[in-house]
């Protein structure tokens, strides 16, 4: 009982939950960030691996089918800790590091991470893109070339719009998986919100003032992690749901009088 | 890239590469052996008529369904360690993860079977005497097989890649960790390069054959959906003309 007051202290503890809270923030952000860009990165792929399928426009067919199949079948982990290595090492000014509350170098390792995470969510979202894209009627297209659309206009105007309705809720989905993911940048920084809170399991004795690190430490921060992953996770399934939920006609009362 | 004296520090250093790949195949497989148990247990008991099973089930999905598989991983292993329990090993600890949150996933995708059978399937059964498990057995399930593999091949391979789901609790024991152990290792450090490709080319050698797999048996079911299963006469309802017919298509294909 004493170990488990103990352990709560860290929570109870005003700057300890403003780190760990913050650490979702940065967690929601970069998601958010990643899925942004991969669905613009994305549908770039998924256009190409669908569309480019005449003369030496095929090329570009080949190198997005060899992206996507690629970094779905590699997991995340490596292409982190490929960037880690490789992916360049941008010196961000010190006030912008400010901004975010980080030191240079962690937000230089971050954006290393978010590069990976944004290529590997890309190739996911350009699955996810090309699927909707294959759901839409051909009619779309030859009723379009009917009109006079040319094929741009034709995808600008016909197709995308329609693609996009159709598969958001599958995005929002991603944008959960993403969420999951962007815990594997924990392995390179202690940015977001498991880094933080692995940081605080390995030096609890610290924050709780206890001479040895108990079972309890652990409880209380992967509990406090589990809620603020399950409150954002979860708000966003039941938003899914319910956009999946076969729409009712609304019966109209007016019509029938 | 192709300095071959990168390289072969690669080849000399293959012990890891072999190590860590026979590592992760192993978690995957007694992951997915876990899996399969946790998924076909709670994928039941999501389709009972019970409601407190269906809640059991619910409430475990959803918690382990939307937190990330690495806080489950590093809870289970911190929380044994810290309660004195001496030799759990990270093979072990990811392991049950790996089996706990795939397991929610494979329960999904089994409970969506299940849910795919027409009602009237199991009251047809019902009323022929079978119990409730028999029906389950021997009518719906073989029913879902086509269903269920192409999402349960793409679980396993989402399984294999979450395989190193332990490297930040120190146990890096899969191919994904001591690939980066060899590449920022201070002797092989300067072939990381060469060391990545081979980690990430052995993990696609695992993973692509099984993603082609589960996108080919997708396609199929596609295909079938949209050509309507066609109604086999019987042969007394067949017509002379009719007959005629099918057998000059059958001449044709010869």
């Amino acid at each position: 009982m004493e170990q488990f007051m103990g352990s709560l202290k860290m929570i109870t503890n005003g700057n300890v939950l403003l780190y760990i809270l913050k650490g979702a923030g940065f967690t929601i952000g970069i998601a958010f960030f990643a899925v942004v860009l991969g669905i613009v990165i994305g549908t770039v792929l998924a256009l190409a691996r669908n569309y480019c399928t005449k003369g030496p426009l095929n090329i570009f067919r080949y190198i997005s089918i060899a992206y996507i199949e690629i970094f779905r079948n590699t997991p995340l982990m490596l292409w982190i800790f490929i960037g880690l290595v490789f992916f360049p090492s941008i010196e961000f000014p010190v006030k912008f590091a400010k901004f975010f509350g980080l030191s240079r170098t962690e937000l230089a390792v971050l954006f290393k991470a978010i590069i990976a995470l944004v290529l590997f969510t890309s190739s996911v979202i350009a699955e996810i893109v090309r699927g909707g894209l294959n759901s839409i009627a051909k009619g779309q297209f030859e009723a379009a070339y009917s009109q006079g659309f040319n094929f741009i206009q034709t995808l600008r105007l016909i197709i995308l719009p329609q693609t996009f309705r159709n598969i958001v809720p599958t995005l929002l989905s991603q944008v959960i998986t993403t969420i999951k993911d962007t815990s594997y940048i924990a392995n390179i920084a202690i940015v977001e919100l498991m880094g933080r809170t692995f940081q605080l399991i390995q030096n609890s004795k610290v924050y709780t003032g206890m001479s040895t690190q108990n079972v309890s430490d652990v409880f209380v921060l992967c509990g406090v992690a589990c809620i603020i992953y399950f409150a954002i996770n979860f708000t966003l399934s039941c938003i899914v749901r319910h956009m999946q939920k076969p729409k009712k006609r609304r019966v109209q009362v007016a019509a029938a009088n | 890239m192709f300095d071959a004296e990168k390289w072969s520090l690669v080849w000399t250093h293959r012990q890891t590469f072999i190590d860590g790949t026979i590592s992760t195949l192993l978690m995957a497989l007694f992951g997915l052996i876990l899996a399969l148990v946790i998924g076909i247990v709670i994928g039941f008991m999501a389709t009972s008529h019970k409601k407190a099973l269906r809640a059991i089930a619910r409430v475990y999905v959803e918690i382990i369904q939307n937190t990330p598989v690495m806080l489950q991983a590093l809870f289970l292993f911190y929380a044994v360690t810290f309660a004195g329990v001496n030799g759990f090993s990270p093979l072990m600890c990811g392991i049950i993860a790996l089996g706990i949150y795939h397991g929610a996933y494979i329960s999904e995708v089994i409970r969506m079977g299940i849910q795919s059978v027409p009602k009237g399937q199991s009251e047809a059964a019902y009323s022929q005497g079978f119990g409730q498990i028999a029906t389950m057995f021997y009518i719906v399930l073989p029913q879902t097989f086509k269903i269920i593999l192409p999402p349960m091949v793409n679980q396993v391979v989402n399984l294999i890649k979450n395989t190193s789901c332990m490297f930040l609790a120190g146990g890096a024991v899969d191919l994904i960790s001591r690939t980066n152990a060899f590449a920022v290792g201070e002797g092989t450090g300067s072939a990381a390069g060469q060391g990545y490709i081979i980690g990430g080319v052995i993990f696609f050698i695992i993973c692509f054959p099984l993603s082609m797999i589960a996108s080919h048996w997708e396609k199929k079911l596609k295909q079938k959906d949209i050509q309507p299963v066609k109604v086999r006469k019987k042969p007394d309802d067949i017509t002379d003309a009719e007959l005629e017919e099918i057998i000059r298509e059958k001449g044709g294909e010869h």
